[in-house]
């Protein structure tokens, strides 16, 4: 087994060489630990937000708004107030004053004014939920209501180009000859649509929130307690308290459990800010809310819509000439949100010409905002189809073609990569797979179905920006490692006290973990994919500055505070995670239906702390990447402004039976240019590429290509005629 | 209080209680509201998602879309009832055993749902992919365990380990006279 070990010895980034690793054995393993928080979520005894216990809490059911833009004209809210049980009810009329504004969408309840549909513009409180409900159905509120533009198309007139989009990526890129590049070799085009997508996690936002004004003299020493459900706590404090009139240290936030995120809970949506208000409003009293699902459709954000043209030029050998990838994507005009779609063309393979330009319309619909993996998804599974359709087009196997343009440096950067292994994902995969037993395109049939296999690059980058802190604290015997990481399901509470046993010297067992909580040392959000690594570098710092400063045998109660930074150097390298998926699809020639047989993905993501929890999180982003692939639309009703089909039942995601095989390998790497712990991230890497894995397969099956999301029976039936 | 209350007496993991319910209370709502029995999950509150599904005398249901005045005298078991951090039942056990959950928020409604299912499947209950029916001799292949469990949505995409756990637990040769103690 080869194991990539280049720590850092020199300021100075110099090329790293990238043997080719092996993959990892999958028999016993001293880095497998069973997730220690299981049996708590399997008993259903592991308390989530909405969960935690308060005393004689009151309710809250919100009021929207029911146009798209325009202003509200009366509120008549006499029927409610008489219900009996009825406690508030919070208007722009009554709410409190906003002085400090930090994230639009936050400041709400301010004026009649209407920036979408689905805006929170009131609540109601009650004793019960139910008659909170039926109180807020009372509530008649009168519009004036304005055309609002809602819609968009590619090479849109109205669009935009971003100077910067998401991840502060830039908004375009260009480089070489394109137009002279596109001229040359064959050329690929084609459009490629992805519809708006939302997260939904299983558990809904909920939150708790309890005002205490400890003094009428003293504004300081109010303190406000939040049971939120977040990707980090750390947004409260800086986002909601400002808006809210308190300090961030004012606010205390407690989410030791998250019930799935997606990134939906990464960033404060406008419902804290409401239930916050109320609480402040009734001071003293607990004020829940648990969000129904069909309001998660609303003010949660979204993965944008994108509609995609590529054009690309490719020589008979498969060697890429040049490619031009331009988006479209809405964005709100309340809040502007571009995903970095086609970013992740500039880096993936060596191509002297490209262009690449991300445009944006303004819409009168909430804002989007960023959802697993957003812009390395959409943007790659144009890419990946693109590639696909080159190779057919110039008869080279599809992993050829990736090899043949793999480049040795970063193509956008001129750095050199601090650890990439694509084509070993790519030839491990082949081999597992059995790549070199597929049939030629439209020729394997199993009675009614039609078969075939597909393969795509994935890709996601490092999301280092800032440092963190962690601390190490010994008592009873045992070590804790603190800070406000959280763990969303992907498996913190089990591997960051790997992290400190690694770092301390001391047997995992010896250490708990104190996370998903203010009060702790700060520490970035779970998001980004960032926070192993990142959250490692502090743990990893915390316990060399605890040993240094208390040896092996700390008193009782020692505690050490320390920052992780990334590693000096890191910035000369391009650092990205690489993988490779293979699907096998099955079409029905019959109803147009696509079923995915099985899947293989083969991820060189640096140093697995816990092979476990990595399987299970890659294998959950080929899920819902097979999801988006055949299942997931929202429609958003250009006439109205709202999502029709808003809730699980009108909004498909995968369920048991539309999942079969799916297995996971990753190789040895570790890359010290990501952290101290040599892991990348893996949260966003598995649903990279997927749809186009499958689509490509849809092609392989049946010779038909399908280049929009998602490949729903009607699809295929209609390019069938 | 509306003036309007329903009594319904609730037997919830072995314990009795006697409620007096707006009659729009659903058994989740009973549940997890007037009770704070948390072991079952609210995931869409219109049985599209089966975070909530309890055990009621032996069958699963969606205590979503069950209103709690229609359950009078009721036994209920949740999650809770089925185990313990420190003495997991056969099923979570499993699950634990196989990683078959991320974020933990569907799997005490997978984990009744599968404790259930299996008894259905003992029982020689069909479903959509059984080839035959008629027949009372039912084989768990992996199609049949994800048909059955396909009420039961998992977002983090825990459903490969979810079918492992559960046929971990199909292949032990347990008795089950005692219904929903696995």
């Amino acid at each position: 087994m080869t194991t990539l070990d280049t720590r850092p010895t020199t300021p100075t980034p110099t090329p790293t060489p990238t043997p080719t690793p092996t993959p990892t054995e999958a028999t016993p393993d001293a880095r497998d630990r069973t997730r220690v928080d299981a049996p708590a979520k399997a008993t259903g005894t592991a308390p989530y937000a909405y969960e935690q216990p308060v005393d004689e809490p009151l309710h809250l059911f919100p009021l929207v708004a029911t146009i798209a833009r325009g202003t509200i004209t009366a509120v008549d809210d006499a029927q409610a107030r008489a219900l009996p049980g009825v406690r508030l009810v919070l208007t722009h009329a009554n709410a409190p004053r906003i002085r400090v504004r930090t994230d639009a969408p936050l400041s709400i309840l301010q004026s009649s004014e209407i920036h979408h549909r689905g805006q929170l513009i009131g609540a109601v409180v009650a004793d019960s939920p139910h008659v909170a409900r039926e109180a807020a159905g009372l509530v008649r509120i009168s519009y004036d209501e304005q055309p609002a533009e809602l819609g968009f198309e590619i090479d849109d007139p109205r669009a935009t180009e971003p100077r910067r989009v998401n991840a502060f990526k830039h908004g375009t890129h260009e480089r070489g000859d394109t137009d002279a590049g596109l001229a040359r070799g064959t050329l690929v085009e084609a459009v490629y649509s992805l519809p708006m997508e939302f997260h939904n996690p299983i558990e809904p936002h909920a939150v708790t929130a309890i005002w205490h004004d400890a003094s009428a003299f003293n504004p300081r020493a109010t303190r406000l307690t939040m049971y939120d459900t977040n990707q980090g706590t750390g947004g409260l404090g800086a986002l909601v308290a400002p808006v809210l009139g308190l300090l961030p240290s004012q606010i205390d936030v407690i989410s030791p459990y998250v019930g799935g995120s997606f990134g939906t809970k990464g960033w404060p949506h406008p419902h804290l800010v409401l239930v916050a208000m109320a609480a402040k409003l009734l001071a003293g009293r607990p004020v829940k809310y648990a969000m129904t699902r069909q309001q998660m459709f609303r003010t949660t954000g979204h993965r944008p819509a994108s509609a995609q043209r590529i054009r690309l030029s490719v020589e008979a050998d498969g060697r890429l000439v040049a490619i031009d990838h331009q988006s479209w994507a809405p964005s709100s005009r309340l809040k502007s949100y571009v995903d970095q779609t086609v970013s992740p063309t500039r880096m993936m393979y060596d191509v002297a010409h490209l262009r690449t330009i991300h445009h944006a319309v303004v819409q009168d619909t909430a804002p989007g905002s960023f959802m697993r993996a957003p812009g390395e998804f959409s943007g790659m599974f144009a890419l990946e189809t693109a590639l696909d359709e080159a190779a057919h087009a110039v008869g080279v196997d599809p992993i050829e073609l990736r090899v043949r343009n793999e480049p040795v440096r970063d193509p956008e950067t001129g750095k050199p990569w601090s650890t990439r292994n694509l084509v070993a994902c790519l030839r491990a995969g082949a081999e597992q797979f059995g790549w070199d037993e597929r049939q030629p395109v439209g020729t394997q049939r199993d009675g009614e179905w039609l078969v075939g296999v597909g393969v795509a690059s994935a890709t996601y980058p490092n999301q280092y920006f800032v440092p963190n802190r962690a601390g190490i604290r010994f008592t009873g015997g045992r070590y804790v490692v603190e800070l406000q990481a959280s763990d969303i399901g992907t498996g913190a509470w089990t591997i960051l006290p790997q992290i400190a046993a690694d770092a301390l010297g001391v047997p995992v067992d010896l250490v708990d973990a104190d996370i998903g909580r203010t009060g702790l040392a700060w520490a970035m959000p779970a998001g980004g994919s960032a926070g192993t690594y990142s959250w490692g570098d502090a743990i990893i710092a915390a316990a060399a500055k605890f040993r240094r400063r208390h040896g092996d045998s700390p008193a009782e109660g020692a505690h050490e505070t320390a920052t992780g930074r990334m590693p000096r150097g890191s910035r000369g390298y391009s650092r990205h995670a690489f993988g490779a998926h293979f699907a096998q699809a099955r079409v029905s020639t019959v109803t147009g239906e696509v079923r995915v047989d099985r899947m293989l993905g083969v991820f060189a993501a640096g140093r697995i702390i816990n092979p476990r929890t990595a399987r299970s999180q890659l294998i959950g982003g080929m899920t819902m990447g097979l999801s988006a692939a055949l299942h997931e639309e929202a429609h958003l009703d250009e006439r109205f402004g709202h999502v029709v089909n808003g809730d699980l039942a009108g909004y498909h995601v995968a369920a048991h039976a539309d999942i079969g095989d799916l297995e996971v390998v990753c190789l040895e790497e570790h890359d010290p240019w990501f952290g101290a712990t040599g892991a990348k991230g893996i949260g966003e890497l598995g649903i990279v590429g997927v749809p186009a894995a499958i689509g490509n397969a849809i092609f392989r099956a049946s010779g038909t290509r399908l280049r929009d999301l998602p490949f729903t029976p009607d699809r295929l039936l209609d390019a069938w005629g | 209080m509306t003036g309007h209350e329903v009594s319904v007496r609730l037997t919830v993991d072995g314990t009795e209680h006697a409620l007096e319910l707006d009659p729009r209370v659903s058994v989740l709502d009973a549940l997890r509201d007037e009770l704070a029995v948390m072991s079952v999950k609210k995931g869409c509150d219109h049985g599209q998602c089966g975070a909530c599904t309890v055990i009621v005398d032996g069958r699963r249901i969606l205590s979503c879309l069950a209103l709690a005045a229609s359950y009078d005298g009721a036994d209920v078991t949740t999650a809770a009832g089925l185990g313990a951090v420190e003495e997991l039942g056969a099923m979570q056990q499993a699950f634990v055993d196989r990683d078959a959950l991320q974020c933990g928020y569907c799997t005490p409604g997978q984990v009744c749902s599968a404790v259930a299912m299996l008894e259905e499947a003992r029982a020689g209950m069909p479903s959509h992919v059984s080839a035959d029916v008629t027949d009372t001799e039912v084989e768990l292949t992996d199609a049949e365990v994800r048909e059955r469990m396909s009420g039961n949505l998992c977002r983090c995409g825990a459903y490969v380990n979810i079918v492992a756990a559960i046929q971990d637990v199909a292949h032990q040769d347990v008795a089950h006279q005692d219904g929903g103690a696995a």
